[in-house]
């Protein structure tokens, strides 16, 4: 890899622009794509990798290539500013995730309980607008209010973001799938909702309670067995 | 393809240390894992970097055959000719190593020059 290639790909990253190092394998020459000076069959296999978000050697016109996905980070949207976030947060921002925490409440979502944190303090349903989730985000709802929780995941079912959690207990959460009905939702938009959010391990603690976010966001990811069994 | 390395960040970012490790003035090499079969340890995109000097950032395996590739990876440091290494349990003859969990790897070697 020359120098320059490597502060490329740096940059990439950086500014959170997917890209694809690849690599012919014969003799380690690299393209970083998109480029419009590459071959329009590595460009749509490199394209193929990042929409797969998958790392792997293809052969090409006979010729091996490694294409190597850089794609952004996973994002996390996560509402509300309260204790189990403050747990939450670190611990997704040591995963990786690139994380967001939304609450209008200032008293709540200040730096010295979030420092590091991209903090929003609009209003939900706005801040998601803003946000605009995509197929790479999570959204967590965490405050257990109804004016805060709903405009936010009413918006993240709008949106095709991988992963829906709301934080509350069966008879909570019951409540508010009512009240998303109401909005216009139906059962099966709603079935997306991880409701109580979370892997089943008695979680008690708000770190346990975040290990268990965590684990489940990590399950839907990458398809795990586990996932599919709590969506049914 | 393989399960990929890309979905959740790794705890090293390796190619930050490999940039600065040049800057400094060290001679460094790239090693990625490039295919998988079975059980392996590390997916597809898993990068280690190698000074002359001998530092490394990264993995590549558990740990099975990181000293393989950090020798191979000298000799890509003196003659900067890239090379392709395969380990595994068919190859534990040519390499002197496998990998324990009975998988086999692809690793590219390359030099940051």
């Amino acid at each position: 890899m020359t120098p320059e290639t490597l502060a490329a790909l740096q940059r990439a990253r950086a500014e959170k622009r997917p890209v694809v190092l690849a690599t012919r394998l014969a003799d380690g020459a690299q393209h970083l794509l998109p480029d419009a000076a590459a071959p329009a069959v590595l460009a749509e296999a490199a394209a193929a990798a990042l929409a797969a978000d998958e790392s792997g050697t293809v052969t090409i016109d006979g010729t091996a290539w490694f294409l190597h996905a850089h794609n952004p980070p996973l994002r996390l949207v996560v509402v509300g500013a309260v204790h189990i976030a403050q747990a939450l947060v670190p611990m997704a921002a040591a995963m990786g995730l690139g994380v967001t925490v939304v609450d209008p409440r200032r008293a709540f979502a200040t730096e010295a309980r979030f420092p590091n944190v991209v903090v929003s303090h609009d209003w939900p349903d706005e801040a998601l607008d803003a946000l605009a989730p995509d197929v790479r985000t999570a959204v967590v709802t965490l405050t257990h209010d109804p004016k805060l929780d709903d405009p936010a995941l009413d918006r993240a079912l709008k949106s095709p973001a991988f992963y829906i959690g709301a934080l509350g207990s069966k008879k909570t959460h019951a409540a508010r799938l009512k009240r998303l009905r109401a909005l216009g939702h139906d059962d099966a938009t709603m079935a997306r909702i991880r409701g109580p959010v979370g892997l089943a391990i008695e979680a008690v603690t708000a770190p346990e309670i975040a290990l268990s976010i965590l684990a489940e966001i990590v399950a839907v990811r990458r398809g795990a067995a586990l996932a599919q069994k709590l969506a049914a | 393809m393989s399960e990929t390395a890309n979905a959740f960040a790794e705890a090293e970012d390796v190619l930050s240390q490999a940039a600065s490790w040049r800057a400094a003035g060290e001679k460094v090499a790239l090693a990625t894992v490039t295919e998988t079969w079975g059980s392996s340890p590390r997916p597809a995109g898993s990068r280690l970097a190698v000074t002359a000097s001998g530092h490394m950032a990264g993995s590549v395996s558990g740990g099975c055959i990181e000293g393989a590739v950090a020798e191979a990876a000298m000799e890509t440091l003196r003659t900067g000719v890239p090379k392709l290494l395969d380990f595994g349990v068919t190859h534990e003859r040519a390499w002197e190593v496998g990998l324990a969990c009975g998988g086999k790897v692809k690793v590219f070697v390359e030099a940051l020059a």
